[in-house]
């Protein structure tokens, strides 16, 4: 621990003396990004796409915030106190913030925001870690005492929830207010325009707590088509996009793109898996679901998918998180194997036409994916062929999103399905896994129930203590995976690009983007400086 | 007037060595189209792949020789069925008359105000993208052009002598529409049939561009070309291939066309 | 002619009530609820919260019922509200506009100047190399699947010349730029996407063009001017031109719907945000009151411009009049 301290400071020393701008003179500039989706909202509590979340995230702040260690630290709460094991959370609300339109941040904020969350008329798709909290009460102008029904834990992380202002949303109705499109929050960048389905321009926020950012005006494009992206990064149209994995290690290897841009890797927070459903009486059998782990080679989808950026994912937490249990190893690709397990379950080929049969039923069954997802259509055709190899016939359907949700997964009318999670940080996967949680529209909609998991989501949820909660995940990490309720396929790496002239960016666990308002431009390479 | 008939002869070309290598794909691709090789991931083209490799490593002739049987079909069984139902409602509309013809007047008039592009979209979204819903729904939302030419010929037809004379002799109507009429309509519907094709195969090109089109790994023309967009500027041959096929196909088809035209327009026969 | 218009506009109120009927109903059966719009699952997002959402919507309630609630409002005038951003639809239709005609009426525009000239000079000199060469150009253009036309157009102008700018239809900097500045700004992205939809649409008008050059050709009064010795330019350029110009004046009508449409594929190419993409996107949602609204404008504008068209027909050539189709 003291090692790691140590190092740190050492690296923030090496921020401070290495790279630091030197004065006001390396303010400027601006960053042009892309985005193949337009936000829809810039209420945080409202915005449920990935593109407002993105934008509300720089407008707006929460009271904590992960950090590039992905540890929780304060944000517009300066520190907190969990006290009765739990059930109470008090927050300490720093003082001297103000909203961009001037006035004072204050504990009324947070109760409001709150207020608005368990609203049943507002069409927040967040009320649901909030509703387990049974008050809210503003002890003074700069102190929150928030109180659970129960302990839980994964509601502290909730906090992070971007505070509206009170003050101008009081008497509005949030999803048809002018301050969806106009918002004011506290946050490192203010809202200048947004001109629909172009782009959304922010400008620095010159009052921001933690300093000015440096960079002064942040571009957020809409460019619905990647290929037209990458072509624009070719003649540095955009600063910063994420890669594909073949842009990544085909398209960017080239005297330009290392002259012009820095590229980044990192494990993302989420992961791939082949979900199965467990009340087909084919899946039912574990040795089955083992077979197919064995059948399926991870590393084949991982370089014939990724081009081998990305990791073997070995259960429902990604391997930054410190709920991974690191001694799990992936099931190799052993085709024998898999055909020694099937035969033992009654799968064996009788008739001699290649298919593997069981009291007169050939093994046959269709994997379901969504479409507009290249990766997840390439790893199931991969799959389909290695299935084929051991005598299992596999057919591909691709379905659009809308009707893939509504129509098969919610109602349970599946027989495999290659999806993928993205996680939050925190991990508490209750609605995923607990045995309760599967009611057609609910998450667990493989069916998967394990008494000793239900058990330890409970006890999860109701431990703080990091040390205590890594045991508990590490252990239904191991439980889960060897059940085999999904074959988990990878976990794609994060890649993304920017401009070489950003200085300042410093790849940490959680990313690169949590010190973007530390990134800077020296002053002679500053490309957009008219404003 | 011989002039102009190269261009037909084009078309006929075309579309005769696209047919063909689209029937006897599986004795002219060497390659199973389907056979990933991640070990010769993106080859640009050489005596093993003689159109190169795509970015699973198949090659790519051989799924351009399969993607032709699959974009000519979904182009002949669309037309087919819109041909079918154009016939049929035409036919109807022009033969009774009254009511009936205003019903389906009124009918291919509300079909003719949605974008097509809608109509592909919902069924697709009831249906999903499978191959043979892509050949119904093109079919299904492209009729109409056809019921009104069959509705007008045989229009102008019905009063005429010879069916008068059928009627006298006591033929029945299905019989009078289907030997008479319709035989006398079928020219314009060739023409209108042979541009449908090439339609259907631009249709389904844009509907792959969308990810709605024939999924993979079945490989269509369109669906090569879109993956095309991600391998710009690495893979040329991925580029380059499937789209000429398409934009050869389309320019023999829509010759033929014209050159059918041509040879059906009254006005011409000097 | 007055009582020719009325009975045809009668005419439209039963297409149109059948339109929306129809799109009613299909994009309430087709699967897929318009509360499920994330492209992503996030387990954060609980299925009581999307209950509610629903029932915010008003989704609980019949078919029927919301149809008529759809009606009602829309004898107000009101096409309701996305379900998306809570704007209401006519907000985000006018929008989306105003760059979709632009680019629309430029390329049509385009369409004409090079379409009528290439099909009257095809048709003049019917059967020649140039007839050839120009048929296979048209072709060519009709030929290409959009997005790859314009993806190597890109490519070329764009990434390899470095000539034209890629997407978008404004330079990050466009507020600060003077007049001329901000002309030249919108010229030089805007040329690509008119070139392409210009060069795919050539082949529709100009074979019209040629077609209808060539009929007026064979016709009596031109055998009669020729055979009086008049100069075959006079001939072609003043009997035949006027006359063979006419039907052009009904596709003019003809394209009016077609004014407001957009394609998805064209704009997700170019990062043009106008009509085709704000459609495409509310089919894939399911935002209702979105694809009702821009399906009913639509609907009403090709109704109109079939009209407009055989209006003009009619006035050109009175035989139609007669059998009011």
């Amino acid at each position: 621990m003291h090692i790691k301290i140590s190092r740190f400071v050492g690296i923030f020393l090496f921020i401070v003396w290495g790279h630091a701008p030197l004065g006001w003179s390396q303010y400027g500039d601006a960053i042009v990004t892309a985005s193949i989706g337009d936000a829809s909202t810039l209420i945080p509590i409202l915005a449920s796409d990935s593109s407002s979340a993105e934008i509300c995230g720089l407008i707006y702040n929460g009271l904590i915030k992960y950090d590039k260690n992905l540890n929780l630290e304060g944000e517009l709460a300066e520190s907190w106190e969990i006290k009765d094991g739990g059930l109470v959370i008090i927050f300490h609300l720093r003082k001297g913030v103000r909203w961009h339109d001037g006035e004072p941040f204050t504990a009324r904020d947070v109760e409001f925001t709150y207020l608005k969350l368990i609203d049943p008329n507002v069409k927040t798709p967040y009320s649901g870690d909030f509703e387990r909290v049974k008050s809210l009460e503003v002890l003074d102008e700069h102190t929150v005492k928030v109180t659970y029904k129960e302990p839980f834990s994964p509601g502290l992380s909730s906090w992070g929830m971007g505070i509206m202002p009170k003050h101008l949303l009081e008497n509005e109705d949030l999803s048809s207010t002018k301050y969806a499109r106009d918002p004011v929050g506290t946050g490192p960048y203010r809202f200048k325009e947004w001109k629909t389905g172009e782009k959304i321009v922010l400008v620095s926020n010159p009052d921001y707590y933690e300093g000015r950012p440096f960079i002064n005006r942040y571009i957020y494009r809409i460019i619905p088509d990647q290929a037209t992206t990458f072509l624009e990064l070719q003649t540095q149209g955009v600063d910063q996009i994420g890669l594909t994995p073949l842009q990544y290690s085909r398209q960017t290897d080239t005297p330009f793109f290392r002259k012009y841009y820095r590229k980044y890797k990192y494990p993302s927070f989420g992961y791939a898996y082949m979900g199965l459903n467990l009340r087909d009486a084919k899946f039912s059998d574990a040795r089955v679901r083992l077979a197919l782990d064995y059948a399926i080679d991870k590393d084949e989808i991982i370089t014939g998918v990724l081009l081998g950026l990305g990791r073997v994912s070995t259960g429902p937490f990604p391997p930054e998180s410190w709920a991974c249990n690191k001694d799990i190893k992936p099931v190799p690709y052993d085709p024998v194997k898999a055909k020694e397990l099937l035969r033992e379950a009654g799968w064996e080929d009788r008739d001699g036409d290649g298919i593997l049969d069981k009291d007169g039923q050939k093994f046959k069954f269709t994997i379901m994916t969504n479409q507009g997802n290249d990766p997840r259509k390439t790893a199931s055709e991969i799959i389909q062929r290695r299935l084929r190899d051991i005598g299992i016939e596999a057919e591909v359907r691709i379905i659009e999103w809308a009707t893939f949700l509504s129509e098969f997964i919610d109602k349970g009318k599946f027989e495999a399905v290659i999806m993928g999670w993205s996680l939050s940080r925190d991990p508490d996967c209750y609605d995923i896994w607990h045995s309760s949680k599967t009611r057609p529209g609910e998450f667990n909609f493989v069916g998967y129930n394990n008494a000793e998991v239900d058990k330890l989501l409970l006890e999860g949820r109701r431990e703080y203590g990091q040390e205590k909660r890594r045991e508990i995940y590490n252990r239904i990490n191991k439980l889960i995976f060897d059940d085999h309720p999904y074959i988990f396929l990878y976990v794609p790496d994060a890649l993304p690009i920017v401009h070489e002239r950003f200085k300042g960016i410093e790849p940490a666990p959680a990313g690169i983007g949590y010190n973007f308002i530390k990134w800077y431009v020296p002053k002679r390479e500053q490309r957009y400086t008219r404003w | 007037m011989k002039n102009l008939n190269r261009l037909t002869v084009f078309g006929i070309i075309v579309v005769v060595v696209m047919a063909a290598a689209a029937l006897f794909a599986p004795f002219i691709a060497e390659h199973d189209p389907g056979a990933i090789e991640l070990g010769s991931v993106l080859m640009p083209p050489s005596a093993e792949h003689i159109m190169g490799t795509d970015s699973l490593g198949r090659d790519l002739f051989s799924r351009m020789v399969y993607g032709a049987r699959i974009s000519l079909s979904v182009g002949f069984v669309a037309v087919g069925i819109s041909v079918i139902a154009g016939v049929i409602f035409g036919s109807l509309a022009g033969y009774y008359g009254g009511w009936i013809d205003s019903v389906i007047s009124r009918f291919i008039d509300i079909m003719l105000c949605f974008p097509t592009f809608f109509l592909i979209l919902a069924t697709i979204a009831v249906l999903g993208p499978g191959i043979w819903n892509i050949m119904v729904i093109i079919g299904l939302t492209s009729w109409m052009g056809v019921a009104r030419l069959i509705r007008a010929e045989i229009l102008s037809l019905r009063e005429r002598e010879f069916v008068e004379a059928a009627r006298a002799v006591g033929a029945s109507d299905f019989r009078i529409i289907t030997r008479h009429l319709i035989p006398n309509g079928l020219g314009p519907v060739l023409v209108s049939a042979t541009l449908g094709v090439a339609g259907a195969i631009l249709t389904e090109s844009g509907l792959s561009f969308l990810g709605l089109g024939v999924q993979p790994p079945v490989p269509s023309w369109g669906n090569i070309l879109t993956e095309a967009k991600s391998t710009l500027g690495i893979a040329w041959w991925i580029t380059v291939f499937p789209g000429l096929a398409i934009l050869i196909t389309v320019l023999g088809y829509n010759l033929l066309g014209e050159g059918l035209r041509e040879h059906f327009n009254p006005h011409r026969k000097q | 002619m007055v009582n020719y218009i009325a009975r045809r506009l009668i005419g439209i109120l039963p297409v149109l009530i059948g339109i929306t009927l129809i799109t009613f109903f299909v994009i309430h059966l087709s699967p897929g609820k318009p509360t499920r719009l994330q492209a992503e699952m996030s387990p954060k997002i609980s299925l009581e919260a999307r209950e509610k959402l629903d029932k915010l919507y008003g989704l609980d309630k019949p078919v029927h019922i919301q149809y008529w609630e759809w009606v009602r409002r829309l004898a107000r005038f009101d096409l309701g509200k996305s379900f998306v951003d809570d704007r209401p639809v006519s907000q985000k239709i006018g929008e989306r506009l105003p760059v979709t005609i632009a680019i629309n009426v430029l390329s049509l525009a385009l369409i004409f100047l090079a379409a009528v000239p290439i099909g009257i000079t095809s048709a003049v000199k019917e059967g020649t190399a140039y007839d050839r060469i120009s048929t296979v150009f048209v072709f060519i253009g009709f030929a290409m699947p959009t997005f790859w036309l314009a993806l190597l157009l890109m490519n070329l102008f764009g990434v390899h010349l470095g000539w034209l700018p890629i997407s978008g239809i404004k330079s990050i900097d466009f507020e600060d730029y003077n007049l001329l500045e901000k002309f030249m700004d919108l010229a030089r992205h805007l040329a690509l996407p008119v070139f392409v939809s210009a060069f795919v649409g050539l082949a529709g008008i100009s074979r019209y063009m040629r077609t209808s050059m060539l009929e007026v050709l064979n016709k009596d009064f031109i055998r009669t001017a020729r055979a009086k010795g008049l100069p075959e330019n006079i001939v072609i350029y003043k009997h035949a031109l006027k006359n063979a110009l006419l039907p052009i004046v009904t596709i003019i009508g003809l394209s009016i719907p077609g004014l407001i449409g957009g394609s998805v594929i064209f704009e997700s190419i170019y990062a043009i945000p106008g009509m085709g993409k704000l459609f495409y996107d509310s089919v894939m949602a399911r935002d209702y009151p979105v694809i009702m609204g821009v399906l009913f404008i639509g609907a009403i504008l090709t109704l109109i411009g079939n009209l407009v068209a055989d209006v003009v027909y009619a006035y050109v050539d009175p035989r139609i009049r007669v059998s009011g189709r």
